[in-house]
C-alpha cells in the first residue's frame, strides 16, 4: 500500500522535501513507516527519541497502524509562540 | 479571518482578536502579543521563518482554547499563529483571553502561550548574523499530563 509522508522542519530539509510518497507492506505501523525512512535517510535516526507523529492530521502513536492513502506526519520538537 | 483560532500568513491584528471574544458579561480582556526579538543565545537575529503543519496546529490551538474554557469556564478565549517571514517587531503569536474578572483572564492567557510552546505543531527557523538554525523545542504529545500540569502551574503562580 502507499502511504503520504509529510515532514517539516529540519527533517524536511534532511529529506530534501516536506512531502513523500511511499509504499509500505499492508498492516504497517507509524513506527514501520519511520524505519523506512531511517534507512533512506540515514541522518533521521537521532531524532526518534524526540519524535512526534500524526496520521490523517490527528497526533498519534508510533503504534498506530496506518492504511492505504493515509498521510503520515513525523514532527520534530516544536517551537511556536 | 473571524475564527478564534487561526494559523495564518498575515499580519495579526490583537485588537480584532479582543474584539472577537469580548461581551457584555465580560469585566476584562488579556491579549498576549508575542513578538520577534532582535536577538537570541547572544546571536543577533535578523528574522525568523515560521512553518506550521496548518491543520493540525489549528486543531491544538482549539484543543488549547477547550482546556482553558474546563479551566476556566467563564473564559473565551483567541488564539492566531502567524506563518512564513517574519521582521524584528512584528508579532509572531497574539492571544485573546476575556472573562468576567482580570484574574481567570490573566491566568488563561499565560496557560495558553506555555501550551501553545509544547503542543502546536509550529517551527521557528532562526536567522541570524553568520547563520540560521531550526529551533527546537518541546516534543509535542497533548496527551502528556505533566505538561498540562506543568503550564497550569506557571499560570497560576
Amino acid at each position: 500500500m502507499r502511504v503520504k509522508v509529510r515532514l517539516f522542519a529540519r527533517l524536511r530539509e534532511l529529506g530534501g522535501s516536506g512531502e513523500l510518497v511511499r509504499d509500505v507492506p499492508d498492516n504497517a505501523t507509524v513506527s514501520a513507516v519511520w524505519q523506512s525512512l531511517v534507512q533512506e535517510f540515514p541522518g533521521f535516526a537521532d531524532y526518534r527519541p524526540s519524535l512526534s507523529c500524526a496520521v490523517n492530521t490527528e497526533y498519534a502513536k508510533f503504534t498506530t497502524a496506518v492504511a492505504d492513502g493515509d498521510e503520515v506526519a513525523f514532527m520534530p520538537p516544536v517551537s511556536g509562540g | 479571518m473571524n475564527a478564534r483560532t487561526a494559523v495564518t500568513d498575515s499580519v495579526l491584528d490583537a485588537a480584532m482578536l479582543a474584539g472577537l471574544v469580548e461581551g457584555p458579561g465580560h469585566g476584562a480582556v488579556v491579549t498576549f502579543l508575542g513578538l520577534v526579538r532582535d536577538h537570541n543565545q547572544g546571536r543577533r537575529v535578523t528574522h525568523l521563518v515560521y512553518e506550521a503543519y496548518e491543520p493540525l496546529a489549528v486543531k491544538a490551538l482549539d484543543r488549547i482554547v477547550r482546556e482553558a474554557a474546563d479551566q476556566w469556564p467563564s473564559v473565551r478565549m483567541a488564539i492566531h499563529h502567524r506563518t512564513g517571514q517574519l521582521a524584528i517587531g512584528e508579532a509572531s503569536v497574539v492571544i485573546a483571553a476575556a472573562s468576567a474578572h482580570r484574574a481567570d483572564a490573566f491566568a488563561s492567557c499565560r496557560y495558553a502561550i506555555e501550551r501553545i510552546k509544547q503542543i502546536v505543531p509550529i517551527w521557528k527557523h532562526e536567522f541570524f548574523e553568520g547563520g540560521d538554525t531550526w529551533v527546537e523545542g518541546a516534543t509535542a504529545d497533548p496527551d502528556d499530563v505533566r505538561a498540562l500540569e506543568q503550564a497550569l502551574r506557571i499560570a497560576c503562580a
